[in-house]
């Protein structure tokens, strides 16, 4: 679809979340909130034996804060905690716009969200998910 | 009425950004040519420290500024300059109020009444004062489409209640408020009216004197002014009792170590040197307003407000918050998309050189009242034209399909 404002992938994301819904088993959560603009979502993880065996987020603000959780949960499921933390320093690398090609194929689909480098009212937005995370990891790891 | 001031080749701003379609004037004005040379021309010939110095420079200046002052009595028709206060901008002038008139005037169990629209300029600082003297705030609350009326204001009214304070336009509504007849309901009952002017002040006549309101605040850089210069309305009465809010130079009359007496008004309130190069600013975007004429600017902009109005009612899944009758807009239309956050509105619309406004507008609790998160807000100018709102309602047509949505 030409017409698609941020790609499809964002868009897709945003429309049809994979893991956007309540997580009754949530070993931890965190609220993270961008107040300037009402970007507001909890995030829920449940972490086993040192690994996020599971996660999902709740919450409302604008397509790229919500994609870019949703696409963030879809990367760390399955990782340890400081693999998902070593994706997070990537993903805020990208969105600074300094991140190497190797670097980039290792964030697979949040690759899609690497334009936002380029809209610097939005960063906040790519990374309320991911600073919510960090935030989540230091606590309870 | 002189129609040529109606065009945006008056506006620099275009000259640099042709193809930019302004549409956030309820945030801040473009400024005309005629106000850019007037504050420069002030910097270049007239510059001194006003009211201080002894020689011909600081005598221009002083003049400039004084002159400034009496063409915003004559503008909001005041009784006297003495009632006409310089600020930063409306939400200084209402801080100036509530820390000198509230601190001095508030008492524990006392009530101040505050409109459920209001902006946080107009809300803030009489919940601070409220938690500081043990007051109450009684909400004012609206209809769903915005409407207050001076029956339910009245029906809020007890002895206890010593403020009420509205703006004469909401700046998410757009409506008009019916001041006049809330003052008069208000001074029945020994209460003051403050009126947040930042709306109304730029695009309708206004006189205080009509209005009876107590106290009037407005920015001069909602209005074609400078930023950094704003205005306070106060009754003279009033405004003699009240402490002065700021204090330091060129507000005293004699300081000595024990402690000082202070100057007259206006200039109690003016701590500190003025703001004279924003004054000689707002004082040429008067002249421009008056020159241009409020019947002429209503008309322009009450018939933009209509066509975009109309053509925004034929996009499915376009809300528009407020009143049904473009009327009640006053320039001010603010909407939400079906499915699509205001901040990839304002992101979409960016991408076409269109400004708009995405958020709460500084109206936070409004938007909690009216269960909507946040909003997005198109406001016009008299300069704007029919070619703006066509490309604004042409973008607003295909953002869910840039969303990923079908239709």
């Amino acid at each position: 679809m030409t017409d698609n404002f941020y790609g499809e992938v964002l868009t897709d994301h945003n429309l049809h979340p994979l893991h956007k819904h309540e997580l009754l088993c949530a070993t931890c959560s965190h609220e993270g909130i961008n107040s300037s603009c009402g970007d507001d979502i909890v995030l829920n993880l449940e972490i086993h034996d040192g690994v996020i065996t599971n996660g999902s987020y709740t919450g409302s603000g604008c397509a790229i804060s919500q994609a870019s959780a949703d696409i963030m949960l879809e990367l760390v499921i399955g990782k340890t905690p400081d693999e998902a933390k070593q994706l997070s320093g990537l993903f805020s690398k990208m969105i600074n716009g300094s991140i190497s090609d190797d670097e980039l194929e290792e964030l697979e689909e949040a690759g899609a969200l690497q334009n936002v480098s380029k809209m610097p009212a939005r960063v906040k937005c790519a990374m309320l998910g991911w600073r919510t995370m960090e935030i989540l990891l230091n606590e309870n790891a | 009425m002189n129609e040529k001031l109606l065009s945006k080749a008056n506006f620099p701003v275009f000259d640099v950004y042709k193809d930019l379609v302004y549409l956030d004037n309820s945030a801040t004005q473009q400024k005309p040519e005629r106000v850019l040379k007037a504050a420069e021309k002030y910097y270049r010939e007239e510059n001194a420290n006003p009211l201080r110095g002894l020689y011909d420079l600081s005598v221009k200046a002083t003049d400039a500024y004084e002159n400034s002052r009496e063409a915003v009595r004559a503008f909001i028709g005041a009784k006297s300059s003495r009632e006409i206060i310089f600020t930063r901008n409306a939400s200084e002038s209402l801080n100036l109020i509530a820390y000198s008139w509230g601190r001095a005037n508030i008492k524990q169990g006392d009530q101040l009444i505050v409109a459920v629209s209001e902006h946080h300029s107009d809300m803030l600082p009489w919940q601070i004062l409220a938690k500081e003297k043990g007051a109450e705030i009684i909400w004012f609350e609206c209809s769903s489409d915005g409407e207050y009326t001076p029956e339910k204001l009245k029906e809020l009214l007890t002895p206890k209640t010593k403020l009420f304070a509205i703006a004469q336009i909401s700046n998410v509504f757009g409506r008009l408020n019916p001041i006049k007849k809330f003052a008069e309901v208000c001074h029945e009952n020994g209460t003051l009216i403050v009126c947040d002017g930042a709306q109304s002040v730029p695009h309708i006549p206004v006189d205080v004197r009509d209005l009876d309101v107590d106290f009037l605040a407005f920015s001069g850089h909602k209005m074609l002014g400078p930023m950094g210069i704003g205005v306070l309305y106060g009754k003279e009465e009033l405004l003699e009792a009240m402490p002065p809010f700021l204090y330091g130079g060129e507000m005293i009359d004699v300081v000595t170590l024990c402690g000082a007496t202070y100057a007259e008004l206006p200039h109690k309130f003016e701590a500190g040197t003025v703001n004279d190069g924003g004054a000689v600013g707002l004082h040429a975007a008067i002249d421009y307003i008056n020159e241009l004429g409020f019947e002429l600017i209503q008309k322009r902009e009450d018939e933009l407000t209509a066509l975009a109005f109309r053509e925004m009612k034929r996009i499915p899944h376009v809300h528009i918050i407020g009143a049904d009758d473009p009327g009640d807009h006053h320039g001010i239309l603010t909407f939400t998309v079906d499915g699509v956050h205001p901040h990839d509105i304002a992101a979409i619309f960016d991408s076409e050189n269109i400004a708009v406004r995405a958020g709460h507008h500084c109206a936070q609790p409004l938007h909690s009242f009216l269960g909507v998160p946040s909003t997005s807000r198109m406001s016009l100018s008299f300069y704007n034209d029919e070619n703006d709102i066509m490309r604004f309602t042409e973008v607003l047509g295909t953002l869910r399909r840039k969303m990923g949505y079908d239709g």
